[in-house]
């Protein structure tokens, strides 16, 4: 952090930061619903 | 807001940091343990529900690991091992690993409630707890005995993982967890004798820094007695199956005769500590195959 980074690179580091959480939130989705599923298979 | 103010602002810190904060390869371990904990116990857990638990379990780690560095990174910065994490490297500022931290473990103990179940969740509770404050902020710097506390948090996750598929904590477990709670003292300072480190530098009170090497190679063989005796107990006890019962006998007794070759040594030359990186080595192989001849032996007898 000592070099001031660019608008350019700043950009470019939030998107992959982005990136990431979606694909973090995506896989959750897939989770909770398999979660869900099988905790309605355990109740019945 | 105009562009100078946006430049002027930090540059946020890259996902792979917030991996590395993570200890990834610590992580294994605490995986496989924590994988073999639930499947040898004696119930059936849904695949999901059970890979749920084991991500929690990560996660939990993950947490640890991360406010662990948020705390030491001025112990980080000063020693050459850990002078390129994020913190001490300057590519991720302390506060954002306080978040990420606290965050993660808030969000591992809650997943482990609602998924799995509560038991599960207070025992991760407490393991990341005590890593957190009672290892790294309490003893860490004020004990040479540090490595000992450190290895309860190690020990942990074959507990919760047998808690998860359970509901319950039983002897075996707590066996398990004896056995890496003192397994960890051996394996490190067996480490500590051949690898030069800077601890002292960084302040912290490392057994062959503070009481010598003969100090530490008594200790080594102290604590794999117990360590064998644990190993071993599951056997006779009629916890476990011959499977286990030999896997566990032979690794335990080859690993004492490593100890026992690493406490009589009065070897000063870091360059000829032969018997000690054996003891290193095989002390990793003991615990996966250790483990791994449980799930095999429950699995044999189920």
């Amino acid at each position: 952090m000592s070099e001031r980074p660019s608008d350019e690179e700043i950009r470019r580091r939030q998107r992959s930061r982005a990136l990431a959480m979606a694909l973090i939130l995506g896989a959750l989705v897939v989770l909770f619903y398999g979660i869900s599923i099988a905790k309605m298979a355990v109740h019945q | 807001m105009n562009t100078t103010t946006i430049a002027a602002a930090q540059m946020p810190a890259d996902w792979r940091d917030f991996l590395a904060l993570t200890k990834p390869r610590v992580m294994t371990l605490v995986v496989f343990t924590g994988l073999c904990g639930m499947l040898a116990a004696p119930a059936t857990v849904h695949p999901v529900i059970g890979f749920t638990a084991i991500l929690c379990i990560a996660l939990g780690a993950g947490a640890a690991a991360a406010l662990n560095m948020w705390y030491e990174a001025d112990i980080d910065a000063v020693m050459k091992r850990t002078a390129s994490r994020p913190i001490p490297a300057g590519r991720m500022d302390r506060q954002t690993a306080l978040h990420f931290g606290v965050g993660l473990a808030f969000f591992a103990v809650l997943l482990m409630q609602l998924a799995v179940n509560t038991l599960a969740a207070a025992i991760l509770t407490i393991s990341i707890l005590f890593y957190v404050l009672v290892y790294t902020v309490w003893l860490k710097r004020r004990t040479p005995q540090n490595i000992v506390i450190g290895g309860a948090a190690g020990a942990f996750p074959a507990l919760i993982g047998w808690a998860a598929a359970t509901g319950r904590v039983d002897v075996l477990p707590v066996l398990l967890f004896a056995v890496v709670f003192l397994w960890t003292p051996p394996h490190f300072w067996a480490l500590a004798l051949f690898v030069r480190t800077d601890y002292g530098k960084a302040g912290v009170p490392m057994l062959p820094v503070v009481a010598g090497e003969r100090t530490t190679r008594a200790q080594i063989l102290l604590y794999t007695l117990p360590m064998a005796g644990a190993a071993v107990a599951p056997w006779p006890m009629g916890l476990t199956g011959a499977v286990y019962g030999l896997a566990a006998t032979l690794l335990s007794g080859l690993f004492l005769l490593l100890a026992l070759r690493v406490a009589v040594s009065r070897e000063t030359d870091q360059a000829k500590m032969k018997p000690e990186r054996q003891l290193f080595a095989f002390s990793i192989v003991y615990l996966f195959a250790l483990f791994g001849a449980l799930v095999a032996d429950r699995w044999v007898f189920a």
